[in-house]
């Protein structure tokens, strides 16, 4: 018997990796804007934009890595060790940006080290996590309980260009965030910014898209045939739709909708790769009941999850109301 | 050939890792309490120096706390990518209570951590004192999880075996407050307090030593003294009976920790000092006290007590670094009750603020805490070897099979980054704490502090203090 626990769970996995990739992503494009902006004051204010959120929004990639420890204990063991170099920049990426939040403010000397280091972690992190993904979708073997193949099977040619797609569509998130957030040049600058990005990540995106249905007999059965075919015909249409919200927002100088346009491009492209994937949490073998922890664990945990999740979505919706509206560049610490 | 060193390597890089990330939470656990009381008592008596403090602080806290979640990141990761049979294994039992201190500790601190640093006038001073609160309670949530994650390692309870040879819960009850866990938490919660009061202590005394009317400098140390002659003697108190729980269930931890080599019948010496021979199996130059150690464990002075003889020298764990490393620890606990005792008669002697010698003191002992931390978790994860589950999983059947190239690349990039960024951290808040604390009105001359805030409206006043909408 097929647990439904295990794929409530898979869900859930999935809602915590896309709530990272929606807010992470952006601050996360926020640093990859960084060296493109004008002056100093200019970065202080794309900084401060983030400040009081990055580290909540960080949390979901701990919720993300520590979610897939208890709940597929098996797929955690076996994806960390396939995917050892990317997780490893990854982890140096986020070590490099976060401290620059805190860092970057307590030298005068020392500024442009850690604005570069907040550059270079962003970026990084970005990167790494896109090959990450590509890795995934292109499929890792397995042995056993445990992975299977070599220290390089990651790099591909295909992952190198999900890593692309993913680092160029966070700086399309972080500028209509900056478009969102705040006014004069630095707003115009950021709106340029959006729609070179935004294009960008839409020829990406179509890259992937074409190219992926081909890396596996699978899933060009789950994309052209069975019922999910209704996706490949409305993705497209949703996306085109997306794509057409963003650019005419940022002609017309709207603040919030090319924000939220491009979060629904990523949005689509997220359920994309969960189409591909399902039922494998590691395609092409290993499947969501296969990697499950027994069902008293995924039980204990959805109990609290239950509980948990809303209230934690409550105070994040709060904290960002408390920093609503458009940045103050002269409103202080105190 | 691989193999082993592969698996020395991903130890080392395990033990590096970890014992840089436990200084920033011995920090920040402390000092979010801290900074929540002071917050607490401007709030209750409306005196202005608990908010100058809390200011000092805060900023201090915020440098701090980034350095911990950012190496809080890497271990969380490192289970899979270094020790993924172990992550296979023990991700039923040791998952969930991960994933409830992401849940219900992580986010509660990121989620208020925002408004505690930066909202202070856009929600009142009530509800910033809420959201003080919240980032402390969620740091002590989540030691209090990770401290059962890894007192679950070392005392495993309520568990069963699966045919796929993993740990599978039986008991969510047994597995949370398993043996050790009670006495870890309480022993690791006072070793944060303590830490925390004995840097906020030396920060107080340098400044006194340079202006002894320093108000904020006078509460910070008054407040210090206090924090160090309370928790000073419990944790002696909370040690003890942590070495009693040991006993129980990890005997020969504690027969490393005592260099007790040789078993002894009516009564065990305490060896205070001494140089350990691991070749002939014996401490060398061990100036002794007969029998006390039996009186400690057994609180009888004539109860036998076994030795490592008893146990196979394959289960054996390295003496000589937790021989000396428990000294260390134990050795720093009794110099920090002597602080405390000095400070509590300077006081009753009204004196507090006037004893150079005390204010050096107090300075000298400031880093001894984090000493202490780690002297500590030396002692009791060396100790645990060669386990990573007591008694049931090994630590070389643990580690994943990743090349030696390639965790040896990843250690040697993890020590390069740690020591740049962690000393550049380390720098940044050394130079915080130099700063004078404000004496009476004006602002502090500390470089270009400004950050985030977004208003909705253009500023009201010179002091917008706006409430919660
Ligand atoms: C006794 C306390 C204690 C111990 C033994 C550990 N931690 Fe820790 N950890 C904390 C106490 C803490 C904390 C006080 O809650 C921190 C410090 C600063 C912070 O952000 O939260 C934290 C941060 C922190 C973060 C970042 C959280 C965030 O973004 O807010 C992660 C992912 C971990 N830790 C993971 C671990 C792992 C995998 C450990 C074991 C190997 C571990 N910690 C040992
Ligand atoms: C935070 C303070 C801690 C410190 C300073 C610390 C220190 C160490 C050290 C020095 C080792 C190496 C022992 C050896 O190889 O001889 C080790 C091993 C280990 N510790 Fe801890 N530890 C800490 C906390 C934890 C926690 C909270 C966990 C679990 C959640 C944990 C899990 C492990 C594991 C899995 C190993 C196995 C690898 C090994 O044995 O080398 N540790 N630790
Ligand atoms: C003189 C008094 C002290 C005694 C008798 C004592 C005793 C112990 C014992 C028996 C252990 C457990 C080892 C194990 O079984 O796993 C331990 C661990 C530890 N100690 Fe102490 N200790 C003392 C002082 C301190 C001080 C002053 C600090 C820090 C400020 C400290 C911090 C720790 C830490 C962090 C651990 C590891 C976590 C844990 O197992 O709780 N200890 N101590």
């Amino acid at each position: 018997m097929e647990s439904e626990l295990a794929f409530v769970w898979a869900g859930l996995l999935a809602f915590a990796i896309l709530a990272y990739v929606v807010l992470d992503g952006f601050d996360l494009g926020v640093g990859i804007l960084f060296p493109f902006l004008e002056d100093d004051d200019d970065r202080d204010m794309a900084m401060n934009s983030v400040a009081p959120v990055w580290d909540g929004n960080e949390t979901w990639l701990i919720l993300g890595g520590g979610g897939l420890f208890a709940v597929f204990p098996m797929a955690y063991a076996i994806a960390m060790p396939a995917l050892y170099a990317p997780i490893f920049a990854m982890l140096a990426g986020l070590i490099f940006r976060g401290v620059a939040f805190e860092y970057r403010w307590r030298t005068v000397r020392g500024k442009v080290l850690w604005d570069w280091a907040f550059f270079s972690g962003s970026i990084v992190a970005a990167f790494a996590q896109g090959v990450a993904l590509g890795a995934l979708v292109q499929g890792i073997e397995v042995d056993g309980r445990a992975y299977g193949g070599g220290s390089w099977d990651w790099l591909t040619p295909f992952s190198l260009l999900t890593g692309v797609a993913v680092t160029v569509g966070y700086a399309m998130l972080g500028s209509t965030w900056l478009v969102m957030k705040t006014e004069g040049i630095l707003r115009s600058y950021a709106q340029r910014f959006a729609a070179v990005c935004g294009a960008a990540t839409l020829v990406l995106m179509g890259a992937v898209s074409l190219w992926t249905p081909f890396l596996d007999p699978d899933y060009l059965a789950r994309w052209f045939g069975g019922p999910t075919m209704a996706f490949t015909l409305i993705v497209p249409a949703l996306v085109a739709a997306a794509a057409f919200v963003l650019f005419r927002g940022l002609k017309l100088g709207q603040d919030v909708r090319p924000f939220l346009a491009a979060q629904s491009l990523f949005v689509l492209g997220f359920i994309g790769v969960g189409i591909s994937f399902y039922p494998h949490i590691l395609p092409p073998q290993v499947t969501i009941w296969e990697a499950a922890a027994p069902d008293e664990s995924l039980l204990f945990m959805l109990v609290g999850a239950a509980v948990l999740l809303p209230l934690i979505l409550a105070y994040t919706v709060y904290a960002y109301w408390v920093f609503r509206g458009k940045i103050d560049p002269d409103e202080g610490y105190h | 050939m691989f193999g082993i060193e592969a698996l020395d390597l991903a130890r080392f890089q395990f033990a590096f890792t970890v014992a840089f990330h436990i200084i920033f939470p011995a920090f920040s656990i402390g000092l979010a309490s801290y900074l929540a009381v002071l917050n607490g008592m401007h709030l209750l008596t409306g005196n202005g120096l608990y908010l100058r403090v809390f200011n000092y602080w805060k900023k201090i806290f915020a440098v701090a706390f980034g350095m911990g979640v950012v190496s809080g990141i890497v271990m969380s990761y490192q289970f899979g990518t270094n020790w993924s049979v172990f992550s296979d294994k023990t991700g039923p039992v040791l998952g969930p209570l991960m994933a409830y201190e992401v849940l219900s500790a992580f986010f509660l601190e990121a989620g208020f951590l925002g408004v505690m640093l930066f909202g202070r006038e856009r929600v009142g001073p009530r509800l910033h004192f809420f959201a003080t609160f919240m980032v402390a309670a969620g740091t002590l949530m989540s030691a209090t999880w990770i401290l059962s994650v890894n007192s679950w390692m070392q005392t495993p309870a309520g568990y069963a075996m699966n045919e796929a040879g993993q740990y599978i819960p039986e008991d969510w009850w047994a597995i949370v407050f398993n043996p050790s866990f009670p006495y870890r938490l309480v022993h690791m919660v006072l070793a944060a307090y303590l830490t925390t009061a004995l840097v906020v202590g030396a920060t107080g005394a340098l400044h006194l030593l340079r202006n002894r009317n320093n108000l904020p400098a006078q509460l910070m140390f008054s407040m210090a003294m206090w924090m160090v002659l309370i928790t000073a003697p419990l944790q002696i108190a909370a040690g003890d009976f942590h070495g009693i729980n040991t006993l129980e269930h990890q005997p020969q931890k504690v027969m490393a920790m005592e260099g007790h080599y040789d078993s002894h019948e009516g009564g065990a010496p305490l060896i205070l000092f001494g140089l350990v021979d691991s070749e002939n199996r014996e401490i060398d130059y061990a100036l002794e006290i007969p029998k006390l150690s039996s009186l400690i464990l057994k609180h009888d002075l004539n109860a036998d007590l076994a030795g490592l003889d008893t146990i196979p020298d394959d289960e054996e764990p390295p003496v000589n670094i937790v021989f000396y490393s428990f000294r260390i620890m134990v050795a720093l606990g009794f110099a920090m009750l002597g602080l405390a005792l000095a400070g509590a008669v300077q006081r009753w002697r009204g004196r507090l603020y006037e004893s150079p010698w005390l204010q050096r003191a107090a300075v000298a002992m400031g880093p001894m805490g984090f000493v202490a931390v780690l002297a500590g978790w030396i002692t009791t994860e060396v100790g645990r070897q060669p386990y990573t589950v007591y008694g049931l999983l090994r630590t070389e059947d643990s580690a994943s099979a990743i090349q030696a190239s390639a965790v040896g690349a990843s250690l040697l990039a993890f020590i390069v980054i740690y020591f740049f960024v962690f000393g550049a951290g380390t720098f940044y808040l050394l130079r915080l704490m130099k700063r004078e604390p404000e004496t009476a009105k004006g602002s502090l001359a500390e470089g270009p502090i400004r950050s985030a805030g977004i208003t909705p409206l253009p500023s009201t006043g010179p002091n917008p203090v706006r409430p919660a909408e």
